[in-house]
């Protein structure tokens, strides 16, 4: 285990942080479909999902692996195959094949949906009804008794600020007003996994932080929360681990709170740089080039900085500033996806 | 099975808002004012009053069942149009995401839709029948025979329906199901038809084709049976028309109408399990 606090700049602010024994949310190898098996710290395991209409495969092959407790991130450009994904680990989509477990159970397990909570990206219901009523109904499938939906709607419908509209029709509620009431009938039964489709989708600001607060406030809670958004700052903001996704493959993960994945950008402004120290940075760097007292150095991992410090310093550069610098969520994205890419 | 009894609630709440529903309540109301209008002057007719009280009470009767006939047409028309976008509209809308998402069955899903239309058809179907055998006892002074076994007929007429309407609907989009389930409804129709001129005419080939349609869809030859046993014993002696029925279906056919309609209900359970939402 290594501790090491750092200084590093991120989405053009400098944070300190202590970092703990980088723990690296891979993509995991297609494995056999009879090696899945249930992990208890696993929210969700799926193992070579594949999902195919007809000669067009959206799915090919979703490895993954979620821990419980956690904010995840799905992402991946339009028809990358996430919302079919999520369909399938919901059980409203059946695969080709492949399997997963979700919270220790097979995904299509009907009781297994007692403990997970869903907000479509487009959330709608018959409009004649008020925020109340819809949460009672969504409740009642969700099997709550009526003691608990007299306690329950109420306090879900202040959550997500829809008090003073308790008693309207939905017909002439705004996607905004939707959404938070789709929120509240995902988490109305306090479930142990939420999946959460585009969730600021047509909020405006104070929405998407009323959101990004309920959403740690699950995390408080101890839920897993799965999170599908095109709004790459927001995801960078609130979960722990990202996924990326093309073409219904894994093609990378990123753990935003622990090492990160991926290449880094080292600024160094030091006197006394000179050609001859270059090439034995190349033991840690994947490219180096300096301008006058300017050295711009590239690796693969935070764990090498101090050693490329102390060659610095052992080879007589004066060094006055040191300064790693992560890829943006949206520059990970983009170099993973391919700049082409769009969202 | 408390999921199906809220997915049952929810959609008799559904369709009893549809305003196909209310314009089908509007137009029998319409249809009730206007035929216990014509009995009225009916029975006041001077000329109608010489006629024999047999005749003028099988005269009577006739119309009761014109009526009655009008009355399955219009709630065969509700039914369909009420539910062909039940189950394919929710699915292309994504509103069925939310609830299939939640620890119900799929057939608890189907079935609970079914039950509430269903019970929506039922409550349909008592309120217009009613007021038809009300006008025709009281203005008519004609008495109800066999109305509830006809409207039970009507009933499982509109059942069939609703259960072919639920299968296409998780086959197809929401137009092709009603093209479909409204083309089948067509083709009993005129197989009724035909078999009705074989009848009359004794040709085995149009008898045939008469009860091969009624095989296919069997919901005329329901329509058929109830005529039959709503109107009197002179009237059945009487010219065919689409309002009576010269050859009636026998309770066999029914048994198989009935048949029919689960084996519908059970591919429309297993289809929808299969299906992707």
């Amino acid at each position: 285990m290594t501790n090491l606090t750092r200084h590093f700049e991120r989405s053009g602010e400098s944070i300190f942080e202590v970092i703990q024994s980088p723990t690296i949310l891979a993509s995991l190898p297609p494995r056999p479909e009879a090696s899945l098996s249930p992990t208890d710290n696993l929210a969700i395991e799926t193992s070579n999902l594949r999902k195919q209409f007809g000669s067009k495969v959206a799915v090919r092959g979703l490895s993954l692996q979620v821990r419980r407790g956690e904010i995840f991130g799905f992402l991946g450009p339009n028809g990358a195959g996430k919302s079919t994904s999520v369909k399938m680990l919901l059980g409203l989509v059946k695969p080709t094949s492949g399997q997963a477990q979700i919270l220790g159970h097979p995904f299509a397990h009907v009781e297994v949906r007692r403990k997970i909570g869903f907000l479509p990206e487009d959330f709608r219901f018959y409009d004649w009804l008020t925020p109340s009523e819809l949460l009672a109904f969504h409740g009642r499938l969700a099997g709550l008794t009526p003691t608990q939906l007299r306690d329950r709607v109420p306090a879900y419908l202040d959550l997500v600020g829809l008090t003073p509209h308790r008693d309207r029709r939905l017909r002439g509620f705004s996607k905004g007003m939707m959404q938070r009431l789709g929120l509240a009938q995902a988490l109305l039964h306090e479930p142990d996994l939420v999946f959460l489709d585009e969730p600021t989708s047509g909020l405006d600001p104070m929405g998407r932080h009323l959101v990004r607060d309920i959403i740690r406030n699950e995390r408080k809670r101890g839920a897993t929360v799965f999170l599908n958004s095109h709004l790459l700052s927001e995801v960078e903001i609130t979960c722990d681990t990202v996924v990326f996704i093309k073409h219904g493959e894994v093609i990378g993960s990123r753990d935003l709170h622990s090492s990160p994945e991926g290449e880094i950008h080292v600024h160094v402004r030091a006197h006394n740089l000179r050609h001859d120290v270059i090439p034995g940075l190349s033991q840690w760097t994947t490219s180096a080039h300096f301008e006058d007292d300017q050295l711009f150095l590239s690796t693969c991992s935070m764990d090498c900085l101090p050693a490329i410090l102390r060659y610095l310093i052992s080879s007589n550069v004066d060094v006055f500033e040191f300064t790693p610098q992560h890829l943006s969520l949206e520059e990970s994205f983009l170099k993973i996806m391919g700049e082409d890419q769009g969202l | 099975m408390t999921q199906l009894w809220t997915i049952a609630r929810i959609t008799f709440r559904e369709a009893a808002r549809r305003k196909i529903l209310w314009t089908a309540l509007l137009a029998a109301a319409a249809f009730l004012a206007l035929f216990g209008t014509g009995m009225h002057f009916q029975v006041r007719d001077p000329h109608f009053n010489r006629i024999p009280p047999l005749l003028r009470y099988q005269a009577l009767s006739s119309i009761l069942l014109i009526g009655f006939y009008a009355i399955d047409l219009l709630a065969v028309l509700m039914t369909v149009l009420t539910s062909v976008d039940s189950i394919s509209g929710e699915i292309a809308s994504s509103t069925i995401h939310a609830v299939a998402s939640k620890p119900i069955h799929r057939w608890q899903l189907l079935l609970g839709k079914w039950l509430g239309f269903a019970a929506m058809v039922a409550v349909y179907i008592t309120l217009v029948f009613s007021g038809a055998v009300a006008i025709g006892y009281f203005i008519g002074g004609v008495h109800p025979r066999g109305s509830f076994e006809g409207a039970a007929l009507i009933y499982l007429e509109c059942l069939l329906v609703l259960t072919l309407t639920f299968l296409f609907g998780t086959m197809f989009s929401t137009l092709t199901n009603g093209v479909i389930v409204l083309g089948l409804h067509g083709v009993a129709f005129i197989g009724g038809w035909l078999e009705q001129i074989g009848s009359v005419t004794e040709s085995g080939r149009l008898i045939t084709l008469g009860i091969l349609s009624s095989v296919i869809m069997p919901s005329e030859s329901i329509w058929r049976r109830a005529s039959y046993v709503m109107q009197t014993s002179i009237a059945r002696t009487l010219d065919f028309s689409p309002f009576v029925s010269r050859s009636a279906p026998n309770a066999n056919m029914m048994l198989y109408a009935s048949v029919y309609l689960l084996l519908a209900l059970a591919a429309a359970l297993y289809r929808f399990h299969q299906r992707d939402l």
